[in-house]
């Protein structure tokens, strides 16, 4: 029962940083209907800058925390306008393989500037863990529960709430009206993809601390993000959320009572089976943002 | 190509259609809908735009399942058949939008129309027997002379999206001649066509006729449906309002308001 | 199509192992041209029938493991006291064999991943490799796992005026490499100018109106992926007993990449396309070696290369270079009719 409370809190703070991922993917899969996969990169881009911020330029962690993700929204804004803008009528394959382009491009570029070697990022939090009661759990767990708690109230709130999400969600819609309306569709892309790969990037912001950086982490990410927005269904920030932390409690309790090489592969389990029986995702409602 | 015998329409019933519904989500496109084509004759669906005729092209061939209502053709039920199905029944549609191959040549698309005309089988392909040779040649032969019959023989090696646009509806039609149709649906085929391209098609469609081919129509230019049309059937808002000769149609109030709206009918009805 | 070039084409690429002395270079073309067949398998379901595949190495990657297994011998618990085995095999019926598995696995995914398209459809691909990847990882008893299959033996047959030869050599397995090729290449050919062909291109060009006159997506699409996963399976096995190791690295989402590269450069949907994109990029890397730039600088070059493919030239190279031959009058471009407008299904 222990080792259930155990995986269960493990599962809750990696689900959290899953539904992180799984919104950012929902949105630019949702709103641009494109097949991204910089989405790991973008993860991986984040932890690498805690690492290059925190260990070698030693500015603040949780300074450094804010610049990643400043840095990710802008790398997604960079490559949305450079490589996206000029394919907006193009294919769905085209794009794909343009993605594809970038993501190979994206990630030796990561393993030229840091080799492969993992790299490990220190936190500021105390070593030993919060005991409560049978369970325990690491500071840094928490701190990164609560971020993550904090960044999806926040992006709920700017798709709901603000005029620019308003204007997201009308694209989501129906594109060519919202263009009709006068929404400046070329801008949404740009937002919604730096957005998106903003959301990336602080979860490898977020996670590199606790685990370790490597060239590859992007790769795994990105498979789990996309399982996650298919069980959520697309464009449902909800749906991901809550995809978000049913992924990680299959992992945590596949890994734990089953095995653990196999971990990794339910998310593509979840994927092939609900795509498979149940296209639309769990959570099917008539398929909108928010 | 030879002409069939008679030209006469027969009183079997080709196609039954009977209390068709259609609905997308909850809009209702075709509500309640029951017609009847008979074998060998022409019969053209009219009505203001939004009344449902493509509705129920789709619904007929399978694109658009039905929400009630059955679809028989010759006895066989077509509810729920695929759209590739009911083309092997003998039911082939064209398209409101243009569409061609427009990435093949025109004599690619007409074998391309020729699938079902075909009896190679995966293994004789593999192993290049002779055979298939021998049928890709016969093929090619076949769609020359269906080319010949639209007009469009020395187009054969165009590209299909290098055509004018009234070669490119020849190209739609031939397509479909292709597939070897009992029952032609065809989705506006003139529109876009100019008067002297519109009177070579009315030839053209009595000369499809003439080889036993049954049509159904959708079209909104009334010199044409009234010049080749047996019959009428005029649908607004998804129900049919009116049904019978061309003569009948043209005098119906009903199909007038439809068209004209309500103060034109009560004026000169 | 005139048979001379073709004829003089095969004999220099038969003679090539006869002049080149360094046996690197040799090696170099056999593992490219194991390539070239894995692409041109892609470019069925990729070029002519328009799906985009991301899982194809699956079936690479099958034929490798199950040609290696049924070589080596296997034994495993499926189920408490419940073993399946299988003693060795000789290898001219394991490929066969795996080839067949091969095509058996692209029936059964055609089969479920084509209930969704598109973007789905793509997620559903890589995936289902993944899965392959993780169990080839994990079902160590099968696999061996990360610690490979070793010692798999290379190909044994009876050779008339050789008696029993066994393909130790280099050459030997150019020669066997390059007549798989080429039976691919005819094969693939020949399913794309036939009606099965056509009715794949017609899906991709014009599904609504293909099915119109009869062409059954489903059919269709699931022939295409037998097809093209069977030849898939034999160039995997082909590298099973060439190389002699099989691990589950073989599974990774790289080499799908590289088969997309290589397909979407050379021209998807054209029979020279994955010829001429396997070779650039079979040939580039050790090009790139010559000039000591590292393989990370190379991808980055590769990933550069396929978007500039993608905005530039998006048919591929070989519809390009046939563009510009036809421009400039230079009689009939590669892949085309002699009388230079295309024919049924020629090239295209």
């Amino acid at each position: 029962m222990d080792q259930l409370l155990q995986h269960g809190l493990n599962a809750l703070m990696l689900g959290g940083t899953y539904a992180l991922l799984g919104i950012g993917l929902t949105l630019i899969f949702g709103i641009m209907r494109i097949v991204n996969f910089t989405h790991g990169e973008l993860y991986a881009f984040g932890a690498y800058m805690m690492y290059m911020l925190v260990m070698l330029l030693e500015v603040n962690f949780f300074l450094a925390l804010m610049l990643a993700v400043i840095l990710g929204v802008a790398l997604g804004g960079l490559i949305e306008i450079t490589l996206l803008r000029r394919l907006h009528s193009a294919d769905i394959d085209t794009t794909m393989l343009v993605m594809i382009g970038a993501w190979i491009a994206l990630q030796n570029a990561e393993q030229l500037l840091w080799t492969g070697v993992a790299k490990s990022i220190d936190n500021p939090f105390p070593a030993a863990p919060l005991v409560i009661g049978p369970v325990s759990v690491a500071w840094n767990r928490v701190f990164v529960f609560a971020v993550v708690i904090a960044l999806i109230v926040a992006t709920y709130a700017l798709v709901n709430r603000t005029k620019l999400g308003k204007a997201m969600r009308a694209t989501f819609q129906d594109r060519d009206t919202a263009a009709l309306m006068g929404i400046q569709i070329g801008t949404i892309n740009t937002a919604t993809f730096a957005l998106g790969s903003g959301l990336a990037a602080a979860a490898g912001a977020l996670l590199g601390p606790v685990f370790v950086a490597y060239p590859t982490m992007g790769d795994l990410a990105a498979a789990k993000a996309f399982a996650i927005v298919i069980l959520g269904g697309l464009g449902n920030i909800a749906g991901a959320t809550i995809g978000g932390f049913i992924l990680a409690f299959a992992e945590e309790l596949g890994a734990g009572y089953i095995s653990s090489g196999y971990r990794d592969a339910m998310g593509f389990l979840i994927i092939i089976l609900v795509l498979v029986f149940k296209p639309t995702g769990l959570f099917a409602r008539k398929e909108r943002v928010g | 190509m030879k002409a069939a015998a008679c030209a006469v329409p027969g009183t079997d019933i080709a196609l039954s259609v009977n209390g068709l519904a259609v609905h997308f989500g909850g809009l209702v496109a075709i509500e309640d809908m029951t017609l009847e084509v008979r074998g060998g004759e022409v019969l053209s669906l009219i009505g203001p735009n939004g009344a449902g005729k493509t509705t129920a092209f789709n619904a007929i061939t399978g694109y658009l399942p039905p929400a009630a209502g059955e679809i028989l053709y010759r006895g066989q039920r077509l509810n729920g058949l695929k759209p590739n199905r009911i083309a092997e029944l003998g039911i082939v549609r064209t398209f409101q939008k243009t569409s061609v191959f427009g990435g093949r040549t025109a004599l690619d698309n007409i074998l391309i129309g020729l699938h079902l005309r075909s009896k190679q089988r995966a293994l004789a392909i593999i192993f290049g027997l002779p055979s298939v040779a021998r049928e890709e040649r016969a093929l090619e032969g076949e769609a020359r002379a269906i080319l010949e019959f639209v007009g469009l023989a020395a187009r054969a090696g165009e590209l299909g999206s290098a055509l004018p646009y009234g070669e490119q509806r020849l190209l739609e039609i031939a397509i479909a001649l292709a597939a070897k149709p009992s029952l032609l649906l065809l989705d506006e085929p003139v529109s876009g066509m100019n008067p002297s391209e519109t009177t070579g098609f009315m030839k053209k469609l009595a000369e499809i006729r003439s080889l036993g081919i049954t049509v159904l129509l959708v079209e909104h230019d009334m010199k044409m449906v009234m010049g080749v049309s047996d019959r009428i059937v005029c649908l607004n808002q998804g129900r049919i309002i009116a049904n019978g000769t061309p003569a009948e149609i043209q005098r119906n109030p009903e199909v007038i308001r439809a068209y004209l709206g309500e103060r034109y009918a009560r004026a000169h009805g | 199509m005139k048979r001379a070039p073709t004829v003089l084409w095969l004999l220099f690429l038969f003679s090539i192992p006869l002049w080149i002395a360094d046996l690197y270079v040799v090696h170099v073309l056999v593992i490219t041209g194991i390539f070239i067949i894995a692409a041109m398998s892609l470019n069925l379901l990729l070029g002519y029938a328009g799906q985009l595949s991301l899982g194809h190495v699956a079936f690479f990657g099958i034929g490798a493991y199950a040609s290696a297994l049924m070589s080596l011998g296997f034994s495993v618990h499926v189920a408490p006291g419940t073993v399946v085995a299988m003693g060795p095999q000789p290898v001219w019926l394991a490929i066969p064999a795996a080839m067949a598995l091969a095509g058996l696995s692209g029936w059964f995914i055609g089969r479920l991943a084509f209930r969704v398209r598109g973007a789905y459809f793509v997620i559903v691909s890589i995936s289902f490799a993944e899965v392959v990847r993780l169990v080839a990882l994990n079902w160590v008893e099968l696999t061996q796992g990360p610690m490979a299959l070793n010692n798999i033996p290379p190909l044994t047959l009876w050779l008339p005026g050789l008696g029993e030869h066994t393909f130790w050599k280099k050459p030997e397995n150019y020669w066997l490499v390059l007549i798989v090729a080429v039976v691919s290449y005819v094969v693939v050919r020949r399913l794309v100018r036939s009606r099965a062909g056509r009715a794949m291109i017609a899906l991709r060009e014009n599904e609504p109106l293909a099915t119109s006159v009869g062409v059954d997506v489903t059919r269709y699409l699931v022939i295409t992926t037998i097809a093209s996963a069977a030849i898939a399976g034999s160039a995997g096995a082909l590298y099973a007993h060439y190389v002699r190791i099989v691990d589950p690295d073989v599974f990774l989402f790289i080499y799908t990449v590289t088969m997309v590269i290589m397909v979407v450069t050379g021209g998807k949907g054209t029979l020279a396309g994955p010829i001429v994109g396997g070779l650039i990029f079979g040939l580039l890397p050790e090009i790139l070696r010559a000039f000591d730039i590292a393989p990370e600088l190379q991808w980055i070059l590769y990933g550069v290369l396929m978007i500039l493919v993608v905005y530039y030239l998006p048919d591929g190279i070989v519809p390009a270079v046939c563009k510009w031959w036809q421009q400039h009058g230079i009689g009939s471009g590669r892949g085309q009719s002699a009388s230079g407008t295309p024919t049924i299904g020629a090239g295209q």
